[in-house]
């Protein structure tokens, strides 16, 4: 049909539209971060080749990216859903390290359950765990008007002792700091099991949960009633609220959703990675990445893929490029560099002053009033 | 003697629009000029020029004689220029002295001298008899007393030249009045003053000199006593400007809207519609007049369902709608034109599609499967384009980059369409030009004579007078009157505003 | 024997109190002025971090803790001014930028960490500032500093100005008030004040820089500031009193409650507050909001 090849053009053309702001910002940055690394002697050009050989150089160097691409997808899924509320979900971190324990748990509380059946429920405990803790902030935005910033970053706190509390005592391993580990039931399939090119990375079919999560946030934000009632709430809450829509139900319910991904991410790290949760001393950094994740994907689905892998690579190039003597810190000043030019909407603002003069200068020449 | 104020050549463009091309304008010493033109003549950005808020990018100002460069507001200052804005520049917290003397405070070494400050305050509002309490919070005062807060600010500077942008749009007729008189007494004392406005009536009563200014250009300049309303209105429009609507005898039919006893809280949680009783019948506009901020604006958000009504009851053909979300008074055949398009009526950063089922977007007609088809979404938008004759490339932009004319068609196209037993216009017309101000008043008259029940909420006494079958008058909170449109006068109608008593206690 | 058991540990809960609740102090005074001219600076976390490590940095390179402390001084104004022209100028989304002075901030200070001490973690010990009687010199600093904030808010003519410019930026600006100038000295000056708190944190009280040591004080602060409704005195009598909170730890180890409940203390009282169950308070009116000239 042509209106529907029509419309999926439409469609591309719009997500390209999209994406085009931040590419040019990741760019300004890498050269920005080039600049730093020459300052210090060293060569921009083998710290990036290291830099990509180490996340992309062979099988298992791309498997462990995407070992960590996987979460970062989700976090930033979730951060980018809630952004299109007008949210800004910095609580994603605590959601995570709640849907990490929540699995476990359920990881481990359930074992004798056919593989499929407690893979199942497992990550959806996780993610509901996630789900639930959002609520909070989001019932708190809605109620009292109280800021999700500061709610979202005090329940990181909260969540991260409660985690080690759990952690401490009810699955606790005795003697030691870290909990007891899932069964093997509720592991996810690895990689490394069928194939020999993967067989030193821990690669696991996360990878397309998160990709099909991805698909399915794209999906209710830009084609249905729901996505529309919580896009319109982020543009523009009084017109919503005209326009029959409830923005406190919409505030909530985008949380809880966002919240429900950052959770599955939590659970996803532990039934695919990890197995067992530890004793934390500071945040997992998950949650906090995926705030960079999702502003670089200018909170679109689509975005949000590409710029996961691209801090994925950052983040698993570092150690190669440390090996060749430049410190792996500068991978969190390039990308604390590019959030900076992303957040000012550099390109953005530049371009459009360009664009004003230029049209200042038609009209004062013009002499007639349009 | 050199004029007090003269602007030669003076251009300023903004990215489309030319507002200022080539102006000439002359003040002189002791007058009061009008500045009139119709919204976005260029008339503020003229004088937002003189006071130093915007720069020209061609022209010179001579102030008493010199050139002068007026950089930014401090300059006009010095130069003995002061401006009151149209939308008040009062800092709601601080007290009258505070937001009086702010930028120019008196010290006590590097401490504020607040008592200095209120004796100051006090002294110049006794020499100019602008009466006012020095102490207040200006959160809790009346608006003409803000008023005169805003004109002592101007005082408290030294300015001699005046520069007052739409000062009666706040008052009442009475008010207005009272405003021609301070603006007498401050002639006498040696001002000049500048009034900028597009309200003819004024223009007679309170000037000397009027220049109407249209689409950026100077038109021309006269001599009030020498010309006449009529005159004044087609060199404002460019053609000949019927002030009246073409309509028929209204036939009404039974009430559709039957509101009783509503009470509605504002804001601050104090009263601001204290009990009214209405009716609208199908066939017929009802028109509500009232001076801004009398409760029009939270009576309309109640029967929408946007504000809760403390008490009363809102019947929609015999239903009662009280209190219910506004989804379900939306689907229980509400439209609403809203008075803030910007804020209630469009989602700007949506696309003119997406915007034209805002309200109706849970409609079947507008599914596909699970979820939305933007197919028939954009084929209904296109429909509603041509059909109100929306100016746009396509339905695809956002609705931001339309002009505000054509945005409120936009409006008006997606709230008529939904055939609505009542549809609620409030300030349908703010900001618009000649030609889409027929074109809204067009539609208001077809729906009314379809039998629909028409509820117009406006500030412009013209519009309320030309349009309503039945006009009813808010004043604090309440219905004062109702007069058959055949029976109201503009003076009838103004003390009813005013709250029936022809002088105001302040 | 028993009186004085229970006015020692007093004592000690009052110096502990003290102690916690310095760097707070600073923070939301700083806070308080950016807020009251109308730019949120969520970045008082990232800017207290880039603070306590200048001030160890500089007294490390000098030998002085002095240095140290006007190094924190300087970097926290710096950092503050990036922040102002980023939200003014660029006018981007403030809690966004804030967060990202978080981001990098954190980066910046792991990455020299680990290249002039060579390991991440933290740095050797520098010379600091000694306590003088019970209370670091900070604390008496902070309290100064929560009288001079006071007066210069209420009792200044740039305290009015600052004032208006957070409430109706286009009032101040028809009066000539330069309402840029104003929010960029106002978050300048919060960057300066988050600078001492870091530095109050490392070098006020500890010897070193240790990564994390900041834990969420910055935004601690902004709850305090909040919960204080926008005014120095109540911000920092709101500080003492989640520095007690946070106090209670140091005494409380016989408490019958497990320990990750009190490290969570401040955090869930912080949200109490912030969500008006200890009262309501509204902020500047004009708050997050960039300003725009006007010229359409």
């Amino acid at each position: 049909m042509e209106s529907r090849m029509n419309e999926i053009k439409e469609d591309m053309i719009k997500t390209l539209k999209e994406i085009a702001y931040p590419l040019v910002a990741i760019l300004i940055s890498f050269i920005a971060g080039g600049i730093l690394v020459y300052s210090f002697g060293k060569d921009p050009v083998v710290a990036y080749t290291a830099l990509i050989k180490g996340s992309l150089g062979d099988w298992n160097k791309l498997g462990e990216t995407l070992v960590t691409v996987t979460p970062l997808i989700l976090t930033g899924l979730s951060i980018a859903f809630a952004f299109r509320c007008g949210l800004f979900n910095i609580g994603a971190e605590g959601q995570f390290i709640i849907g990490s324990i929540a699995a476990v748990w359920a990881g481990w509380a359930f074992a004798g359950l056919p593989a499929v059946l407690h893979i199942t429920l497992t990550l959806l405990i996780g993610a509901l765990a996630g789900g639930l803790w959002a609520s909070v902030i989001g019932w708190l935005k809605a109620k009292v008007g109280s800021h999700e910033v500061i709610n979202g970053i005090m329940m990181n706190y909260i969540a991260m002792y409660l985690s080690n509390y759990i952690t401490m005592t009810l699955l606790n391993v005795p003697e030691k700091a870290y909990s007891v580990e899932i069964a093997d039931t509720a592991k996810l399939w690895r990689f490394s099991q069928a194939f020999e090119q993967l067989k030193y990375s821990r690669l696991h079919i996360g990878i397309f949960f998160s990709l099909i999560v991805a698909v399915v946030a794209y999906y209710i934000l830009n084609k249905t009633v729901r996505g529309y009632e919580i896009r319109a709430v982020g543009f523009n809450p009084h017109a919503a609220e005209y326009g029959g829509i409830s923005v406190k139900k919409n505030i909530v319910l985008a949380m809880v959703i966002s919240g429900l991904f950052a959770g599955f991410a939590g659970a996803i790290m532990a039934t695919g990675v990890q197995y067992r949760v530890n004793n934390l001393f500071g945040f997992t950094g998950y949650g906090l990445d995926g705030i960079a994740v999702a502003l670089v994907g200018n909170n679109h689905p689509i975005g949000v893929i590409l710029s996961a892998f691209l801090f994925g690579m950052l983040q698993k190039g570092g150690p190669l490029m440390q090996i060749q003597g430049i410190p792996k810190e500068v991978v969190g000043i390039i990308q604390g560099i590019i959030i900076l030019f992303v957040a000012a909407n550099f390109v953005k603002v530049i371009t459009e002053q360009i664009k004003q003069n230029k049209e200042l200068k038609r009209s004062a020449g013009k002499g007639e009033v349009e | 003697m050199p004029a007090v104020i003269e602007m030669k050549g003076i251009c300023k463009s903004f990215p489309g629009i030319r507002a200022n091309d080539n102006i000439n304008l002359t003040v002189e010493q002791g007058e009061i000029h009008v500045l009139l033109g119709e919204n976005g003549a260029g008339k503020s950005t003229l004088m937002n020029i003189l006071y130093g808020l915007y720069q020209p990018d061609e022209g010179q100002i001579f102030v008493k004689g010199k050139p002068v460069r007026i950089s930014n507001p401090n300059i006009a200052i010095s130069q003995g220029i002061g401006m009151v804005h149209q939308h008040f520049m009062l800092v709601q917290p601080f007290t009258v002295a505070e937001n009086i003397i702010l930028g120019k405070e008196p010290k006590k070494g590097t401490t504020l001298d607040i008592e200095k400050a209120i004796k100051d305050v006090e002294e110049i509002s006794r020499k100019y008899e602008l009466k006012v309490d020095a102490k207040a919070v200006v959160q809790d005062i009346s608006v003409g007393m803000q008023q005169r807060v805003e004109i002592l600010k101007t005082l408290y500077r030294g300015a001699e030249i005046l520069i007052l942008d739409e000062p009666t749009a706040v008052l009442t007729p009475q008010e207005i009045e009272e405003l021609g008189v301070i603006l007498k007494s401050l002639v006498s004392q040696g001002k000049s003053i500048i009034l900028i406005t597009h309200k003819l009536k004024e223009v007679m009563s309170m000037s000397d000199r009027v220049t109407i200014v249209r689409r950026g250009k100077i038109i021309d300049t006269l001599n009030t006593k020498d010309t006449n309303i009529d005159e004044l209105a087609e060199k404002m429009v460019g053609r000949k400007v019927n002030l009246t609507v073409e309509k028929e005898e209204a036939k009404v039919a039974a009430p559709i809207l039957e509101i009783k006893g509503l009470k509605v809280l504002d804001s601050r949680k104090l009263e601001a519609v204290k009990g009214v009783d209405l009716q609208v019948h199908g066939g017929e506009i009802l028109g509500i007049a009232g001076v801004d901020g009398n409760g029009q604006s939270d009576l309309v958000q109640a029967i929408t369902g946007l504000s809760k009504a403390e008490a009363g009851e809102i019947l929609l053909n015999g239903k009662e709608i009280t209190n219910l979300p506004p989804k379900d008074v939306i689907e229980s055949g509400v439209g609403h034109i809203p008075e803030d398009r910007h804020k209630r009526g469009l989602v700007l950063n949506y696309s003119l599609a997406e915007n034209s089922i805002l309200g109706s977007h849970h409609s079947k007609r507008f599914r596909q499967g699970m979820g939305l088809s933007y197919l028939k979404i954009r084929e209904y938008s296109k429909k509603l384009i041509k059909e109100y004759d929306v100016r746009t490339p396509n339905e695809k932009v956002m609705a931001k980059s339309l002009s505000g004319g054509n945005q409120q068609k936009l409006i008006v196209a997606r709230e008529i369409d939904r055939d609505p037993s009542l549809c609620i216009a409030s300030q349908p017309t703010r900001g618009l030009d000649v030609g889409a101000i027929e074109f809204v008043h067009k539609k208001l008259v077809e729906l009314r004579d379809e039998g629909k029940a028409v509820l117009l909420v406006s500030l412009e006494l013209d519009e309320i007078m030309a349009l309503s079958d039945r006009i009813a008058v808010m004043y604090d909170g309440r219905i004062v009157g109702i007069l058959d449109a055949r029976d109201a006068t503009e003076k009838k109608l103004g003390i009813m505003m005013a709250g029936g008593s022809s002088q105001n206690a302040e | 024997m028993e009186n004085v058991g229970i006015i020692t540990v007093l004592g000690i809960i009052l110096t502990a109190t003290v102690r916690s609740a310095t760097p707070l102090m600073f923070a939301s005074l700083g806070g308080n002025f950016s807020e009251r001219s109308g730019v949120f600076n969520i970045g008082l976390e990232g800017i207290m971090t880039v603070g306590a490590f200048s001030a160890v940095f500089f007294s490390f390179k000098t030998g002085s803790p002095w240095a140290g402390l006007l190094g924190a001084m300087v970097v926290g104004g710096l950092f503050g001014l990036l922040l102002a022209f980023l939200s003014i100028y660029f006018k981007a989304n403030q809690v966004i930028v804030g967060t990202a002075i978080n981001i990098l901030a954190a980066s910046l200070t792991t990455f020299l960490l680990v290249e002039i001490w060579g390991r991440p973690g933290q740095t050797d010990n520098v010379e600091y500032f000694q306590a003088w009687g019970p209370f670091s010199l900070f604390s008496y600093l902070a309290f100064a500093m929560v009288i001079v904030s006071y007066y210069v808010m209420y009792k200044t003519p740039f305290g009015l100005r600052v004032r208006a410019v957070g409430e109706h930026p286009r009032a101040a600006d028809t009066l000539g008030v330069n309402v840029y100038v104003i929010r960029y000295i106002c978050v300048t000056i919060s960057g300066v004040l988050a600078g001492i708190g870091g530095a109050s944190l490392s070098i006020g009280s500890l010897s070193l820089f240790k990564e994390g040591m900041i834990a969420g004080k910055g935004f601690i602060a902004l709850a305090a500031l909040i919960f204080g409704k926008w005014n120095p005195i109540g911000a920092a009598l709101a500080c003492l009193f989640f520095g007690f909170a946070d106090a209670l730890q140091t005494v409380a180890t016989n408490l019958p409650v497990p320990k990750e409940f009190l490290f969570a203390l401040p955090y869930i009282l912080t949200m109490l507050a912030v969500s008006g169950f200890v009262g309501k308070s509204v902020g500047p009116a004009a708050g997050g909001i960039p300003y725009e000239k006007g010229e359409k």
